[in-house]
């Protein structure tokens, strides 16, 4: 399998301030990419790099062989971005919008207007094609947006977030909207602050924080890294927390679980989830009794203290505290 | 800040040509885009009705309620008044573009735009070609109006027409100062508050409402310097007679001397943003 996108080494600074700090990014042809990272990781300044709309400081992109920096116009000829936040004009209405950038993109006036009509036949945005897009519910929003980045059929798409804000169904739908491009061929980037997500859609994830990748693998792999489960114990005698991270480490084989010294909350990666009922007994024999303990799925949180490299009662939540997301 | 290192380094690995859009291209991307922000202006009753009802406002009060008093009857004020409101009105009116930069910017659809391969110039064409029909729309709904309240034209049509045309070209000159306030101005709704602390000095500091010998000399000597003045004066020249030639000449030099200036800047602050 070629590689489709190649960053290498961006940076980019906004005053004493750097966004991106030497990020590399090699995306596979016809795979779907996650970029998964808190607010302010970068994420976004990578994705609107890749997509010649921002240029870095340092460092080089191609896209299917076309130098981003150099040669800007091609890049544009073969992706398509869809933001944060839909980028379509508010007043006019789905089809006008899709049919402008069909215009803009060289078909004719009918053509423009049929592949507008495909389009919102395929999101299922059917009578509401021909409403405002002002009127339009949040889930609508992202949909035709989306549309209107693949009105030129991009072989490559960049998914900014696609989901944030969307209730379950909305954001389900989108979902498989991704997966049949995906089937069809497009390389596909997506940023996203959910592991939930990258693990739904993503074949690769890159985990990035502070600018800097900190991972990248497989969803597996990550999640083998983060284990399976997250699993929480708070003492409720704070002068417990040291001892219930001795039973937790002997529990772990030796992997020595994250605290949260002020709150006074230990967690660690669970691959097993007997390990539960085990510490319960450890617990119950130490007369070390509990406010909060239980098994939870990793949060962002917790995946980033794991793969940021903290050890044990060095959880300096920087990252976590950022990247409160849910 | 703007890019700088690195970039050019890597020429190697590069097979595939460049590709550039040239100048036919961009004009159609221009034209589309222009298309659009007509449309807008068309669909959105708010942004017509401004266009619309500023000049009918301005005539009205200015006639009636000062025209009396400053001319002794509104008469005869009216046939003075009118070709300066053609420049104001137009003033007025150039500020859309700078809007509808700014919103198009806030909004995200700028983004979309820069991801097409199109032109980077056609979104600034867009706005500036979409605003000649807002300034036509604007002059039509004020020379009608005025007509029946008995304007008459005292040369011919085709001295009116070339008035109208002067008044455009005054019109596009100004859009760079509102494509400068667009780029700069935090949100859309900022724009007209930054475009009106320009625009009132220049349209109120002039011959439009009032004659200068009748003011004290400091605003005298402004209104004598303001090249909306000289404007005024060509346009009353076209429409009612007089002394054409010189005031249009001045008009002219002064629309080049404004393009020299504001355009390269309006284009640095419109590149910044497009990069």
């Amino acid at each position: 399998m070629n590689t489709c996108i190649r960053a290498e080494g961006l940076v980019k600074r906004y005053g004493a301030n750097t966004a991106l700090d030497g990020v590399s990014l090699g995306i596979p042809r016809g795979s779907i990419q996650g970029v998964l990272g808190p607010n302010g990781a970068g994420k976004t300044t990578t994705v609107r790099i890749l997509a010649t709309l921002l240029r870095p400081d340092e460092g080089t992109v191609l896209v299917d062989g076309h130098d981003a920096l150099r040669d800007p116009v091609s890049v544009r000829g073969i992706i398509g971005l869809t933001g944060q936040y839909a980028s379509v004009d508010e007043e006019l209405t789905g089809m006008e919008n899709l049919e402008l950038v069909g215009r803009l993109l060289d078909l004719s006036g009918r053509q423009a207007r049929v592949r507008a009509r495909e389009l919102v036949e395929r999101f299922e945005l059917g009578d509401a094609g021909d409403r405002p897009v002002k009127t339009y519910s949040g889930g609508m929003r992202r949909r035709i947006d989306l549309a209107a980045s693949l009105v030129g059929r991009p072989r490559v798409l960049y998914l900014d977030e696609p989901t944030t804000g969307l209730d379950p169904h909305s954001r389900n739908r989108l979902w498989s909207i991704v997966h049949g491009l995906s089937d069809e061929g497009t390389t596909i980037l997506l940023t996203t602050q959910y592991l939930e997500e990258a693990d739904q859609l993503a074949d690769r994830v890159t985990v990035i924080d502070q600018g800097r990748v900190v991972a990248e693998g497989a969803p597996k792999e990550l999640k083998q890294r983060v284990g399976s489960q997250t699993l929480h114990v708070r003492p409720v005698d704070p002068a417990d927390v040291r001892r219930t991270e001795e039973i937790l480490t002997e529990l772990l084989g030796g992997v020595r679980p994250g605290v949260d010294s002020e709150r006074g909350l230990l967690s660690a990666p669970v691959q097993d989830p007997v390990l539960l009922s085990a510490l319960v007994r450890r617990l119950h024999d130490a007369a070390i009794s509990t406010d909060e303990l239980g098994l939870g799925l990793p949060s962002l949180d917790d995946v980033f203290l794991t793969l940021t490299g903290q050890k044990a009662g060095k959880t300096e939540p920087t990252a976590a505290e950022k990247g409160s997301s849910t | 800040m703007s890019a700088t290192v690195a970039v050019d380094s890597h020429a190697s690995v590069e097979p595939s040509p460049r590709i550039r859009i040239g100048p036919a291209t961009a004009a159609r991307h221009g034209m589309i885009l222009a298309s659009r922000n007509i449309r807008y202006l068309v669909r959105t009753p708010s942004s017509l009705i401004d266009t619309v009802i500023q000049p009918v406002l301005f005539l009205l009060v200015f006639v009636f309620l000062f025209g009396g008093a400053i001319a002794g009857d509104w008469q005869s004020y009216l046939q003075t008044l009118v070709p300066g409101l053609m420049v104001q009105i137009t003033m007025y009116a150039s500020i859309g573009t700078g809007m509808a930069l700014n919103t198009d910017i806030s909004k995200g659809v700028f983004d979309r735009f820069r991801s097409l391969p199109i032109a980077r110039s056609a979104p600034l064409v867009g706005a500036v070609l979409g605003d000649v029909l807002r300034y036509v729309v604007a002059l039509t709904v004020l020379l009608l109006l005025a007509f029946a309240l008995g304007f008459r034209i005292q040369t011919d049509p085709l001295s009116a027409l070339l008035a109208c045309a002067l008044v455009v070209v005054f019109g596009l000159t100004l859009c760079w100062m509102s494509v400068i306030i667009g780029m700069v101005a935090t949100g859309p709704q900022a724009v007209p508050g930054i475009a009106m602390a320009v625009i009132l000095p220049l349209t109120f500091g002039s011959n439009i409402f009032a004659a200068p010998e009748t003011m004290p000399g400091w605003l005298e000597a402004w209104v004598g310097i303001n090249p909306v003045t000289y404007f005024v004066d060509a346009v009353r020249g076209l429409m009612l007679g007089g002394p054409t030639l010189v005031p249009v000449l001045i008009s002219l030099g002064a629309v080049a001397g404004i393009q020299i200036v504001l355009m390269p800047l309006a284009l640095r602050a419109y590149l910044r943003r497009v990069r």
